[in-house]
């Protein structure tokens, strides 16, 4: 009689726990969503199976990052939202926030401190960028060219791109303004500090525009962050834009023959947001995974997989070699001195009150 | 079986005049008919039909401001616009009533990303005056005029307000004045600025390239389906699996195969280089364009249109042709007059599926279509994904539909939807 008692105890024990996690607050399963390839990779080694093996959770990947937004909006529409921690870029992450689909997320409370004690608001310091935004990492996006085809003098300057005199050939810029329209006018004699501004008025855009001009007829317009390193590789282009992990892929992985161009990269971050509205078990797992995923070690960690720059302060110092290729990360990391010499950090704000309108603008002018 | 009776109605047996009779057995054999094309019915109606609806209607809906701000609406539909001053302090003061609801809900942010698509810069001055107004009490810090002016300098522009009186209504027809390059402010509707001016033009390239891969369907599928139906079906089972082998693989994997073919370093300029036909210096821009795009589509597109062809013309008789030569006709005659009239419905049916098939292309455009080969499908795509404006690709889609719908009714008037066959 008891052994029943104790048996039907464990059964129920143990299909709770299918539900449940043995603290009886957390769902025991949840949706990952981020990018896929080696940037999904290098999340699964320092995050997902660290935390998996640690909490026994499966977690499910869902490459779905490029149209987080829409379908966040979808889902939070037909009331059923199936994501638990969404990978977006720091500006969608502010959209999503700014629509409401997002957790807002008080740092001090619900992310670690770092190990000396540091409290979080001041560890992710202004990368905190909006109220939902958990940021991971920063990358850059930035130019690779090809060392055997751009002659003697490898290019030095951003400007290099706009010279088609000392470098002939095809150039691959994103089919896109942003990035395209600041380096345009960085180019054209416009001071760093003012870029935004004379951007932010009919003639600055027109400017812009008219510089990309003066190179049109020599680019290719790339969509996906993959065609740029694969340009270079088939030799179509002699530089191009692209973000800085995949070149590093190319350049190190790969063993290609491209060089990095860190001049006047634009920083931008990628992170995680919680969507708002899930249920109180799988909330409470969310953020329990984010308090663990973005803590100072494994920040650290994910940059032994691919180059892209921790996000809180006090990770830079633990990043050490590549997991595979045994190189020293710390020299390609687009925030690592040597490289960060002339920078730009993508201007959220900005972007988003122009982005329609200047894109709208930057269409008709390609499509003439 | 049936009677006559005096005044000349046919009874049935039961004695009900026969034409009842009839009419409830046709009933009852519609209703059975119905009942079982009902679960289908149903499933398109809730899962197709409900959620386009839906998503359509989008193109004219703009509740999200009276929604928002009601209190404002109501009192601004008063302000005279073109007084030149601005709104009074009644205004003012149902604006922060109105936000400080809807900032208490977290629902500014989205009217300021809604109304971004009309004037550029609400964003970020809902957004930032979010922040600031949170700390001021609607009833007790009045006046708000000059402390709203204060907190963000756009609610002292006449524009600002403006703008909000003109899309203050349930509904608009802005998306749609949006989605033909025009637009409707204060004073009316009027054009887009020129160098905004993209999407009639988009629409109008889309139209014509699919015209032009149609076309082009036709030419090269005519002779395979011709060749499929006149071999022996041995033959003809080989063929049919070399036109569907392409169809089973994937779609991405045909366009980039496309684009290792037809790039500057890619096959096709390589061997054009290795015979001497063109200069090294100068190889063809062969992808990156419309030629890309009508070259990689076509291919894609290709089966569509030779199976309905070779579905119709393995029903032409070959005696027709046998029979029309033996009266004298030449081959051009016989095949013109005598075998291309009755394959007709192949070349509709194909060219209808290949044709609204390319309108509505998005993935191969994108990828080999560069700068001028792209369709309007990549625009609706941008606004749906990255935009998230809705509205717009809710009215672009319906402007779409409506253009795919008028073309097949002229195609019905010309030529006749009788004449279409896919078998």
């Amino acid at each position: 009689m008891k052994l029943t008692k104790t048996l039907l105890a464990t059964t129920a024990l143990t299909v709770a726990a299918g539900m449940v996690s043995a603290d009886g607050h957390m769902s025991s399963e949840m949706t990952i969503v981020s990018w896929g390839g080696a940037y999904s990779a290098s999340q699964k080694g320092a995050y997902h199976d660290p935390y998996a093996a640690a909490n026994g959770v499966t977690i499910i990947n869902d490459d779905s990052s490029a149209e987080a937004v829409a379908k966040l909006r979808a889902m939070s529409e037909a009331g059923n939202i199936t994501w638990d921690v969404v990978d977006v870029v720091a500006a969608d992450a502010m959209r999503l926030c700014d629509e409401g689909l997002a957790l807002e997320i008080d740092p001090d409370t619900m992310l670690a401190d770092a190990p000396d004690g540091t409290k979080a608001s001041e560890d992710f310091g202004d990368l905190l960028v909006s109220e939902c935004f958990i940021p991971q990492i920063v990358y850059s996006t930035t130019f690779g060219y090809r060392t055997d085809l751009v002659g003697s003098t490898a290019p030095t300057s951003v400007c290099a791109v706009f010279d088609t005199e000392t470098y002939p050939g095809k150039r691959s810029l994103e089919k896109r303004p942003i990035n395209n329209m600041e380096w345009a006018l960085l180019c054209d004699g416009v001071a760093k500090d003012a870029v935004y501004d004379v951007l932010a008025t009919e003639e600055g855009q027109q400017q812009a525009l008219d510089k990309l001009a003066t190179i049109k007829d020599d680019v290719i317009w790339w969509s996906a962050g993959a065609d740029t390193p694969q340009l270079l590789a088939d030799g179509e282009v002699i530089m191009g834009s692209t973000y800085n992990g995949r070149l590093f892929a190319a350049i190190e992985e790969q063993k290609q023959p491209i060089g990095m161009l860190w001049d006047a990269q634009v920083f931008d971050l990628d992170g995680w947001i919680i969507p708002a509205g899930l249920s109180p078990e799988r909330q409470a797992r969310a953020l329990d995974y984010i308090m663990f995923a973005t803590d100072t070690q494994r920040l650290a960690d994910q940059a032994q997989y691919i180059s892209y720059g921790p996000a809180r302060k006090s990770s830079a110092p633990l990043v050490g070699k590549h997991k595979t290729l045994g190189i020293d990360m710390a020299q390609h990391m687009p925030t690592d001195p040597n490289n960060a010499k002339n920078t730009f950090l993508y201007n959220y704000e900005f972007w988003a009150d122009y982005r329609d309108d200047i894109d709208a603008k930057f269409q008709t002018w390609l499509a003439k | 079986m049936s009677d006559s009776t005096a005044n000349g109605l046919v009874l049935a047996a039961d004695g009900t005049p026969l034409k009842r009779s009839l009419s409830r057995s046709m009933r009852r054999q519609k209703m059975r008919a119905f009942m079982l094309v009902a679960p289908l019915l149903i499933f398109v109606l809730l899962t197709f039909i409900y959620p386009i609806g839906v998503m359509l209607s989008r193109s004219v809906q703009n509740d999200i401001v009276p929604e928002t701000l009601p209190e404002t609406v109501r009192v601004l539909g008063a302000w005279d616009s073109s007084s030149g001053d601005l709104p009074n302090e009644v205004v003012y003061a149902a604006f922060m009533r109105d936000m400080s609801v809807a900032i208490k809900a977290k629902k500014h942010t989205r009217l300021g990303s809604r109304l971004n698509y009309e004037k550029t810069g609400f964003s970020s001055m809902f957004r930032q005056s979010g922040r600031k107004m949170k700390k001021l009490d609607p009833v007790v810090d009045a006046p708000f005029k000059d402390k709203l002016i204060k907190i963000h300098k756009g609610w002292g522009d006449i524009e600002t307000w403006k703008t909000l009186q003109t899309y203050s209504g349930l509904y608009t027809s802005g998306y749609f004045l949006n989605s033909v390059d025009a637009r409707m402010t204060p004073e009316g509707m009027a054009w887009q600025p020129e160098d905004k001016q993209i999407l009639l033009k988009l629409f109008g390239r889309t139209l014509v390239m699919s015209l032009i891969i149609t076309g082009s369907c036709i030419l090269l599928g005519y002779p395979i389906a011709w060749l499929l139906s006149n071999v022996s079906p041995r033959s003809a089972n080989l063929l049919l699996i070399l036109v569907l082998l392409p169809f089973w693989t994937s779609l991405l994997v045909r366009t980039s195969a496309w684009k290792v073919m037809l790039q500057q370093n890619g096959v096709i300029n390589e061997v054009l280089v290795w015979i001497g036909l063109v200069p090294d210096g100068e190889r063809l821009i062969l992808i990156n364009n419309q030629f890309g795009t009508i070259v990689a589509m076509t291919h894609i597109l290709l089966p569509f249109m030779i199976l309905p062809m070779y579905s119709v013309m393995q029903t032409i008789p070959p005696v027709y042709l046998r029979a029309a030569k033996s009266m004298g006709a030449t081959n051009w005659t016989a095949f013109w007059r005598v075998y291309f009239p009755q394959s007709i419905p192949g070349i509709g049916a194909g060219s209808i599926l290949v044709f609204i098939l390319s309108i509505g292309y998005y993935i191969t455009p994108e990828i080999v279509g560069g700068t001028k080969g792209v369709f309007i499908s990549n625009r609706i795509a941008y606004h749906i994904s990255s935009s998230l404006n809705w509205g717009l690709a809710a009215a672009l889609g319906t402007i779409l539909l409506i253009v795919v719908l008028a073309l097949y009714w002229a195609y019905d008037r010309i030529v006749g939807i009788d004449n279409v066959k896919l078998g």
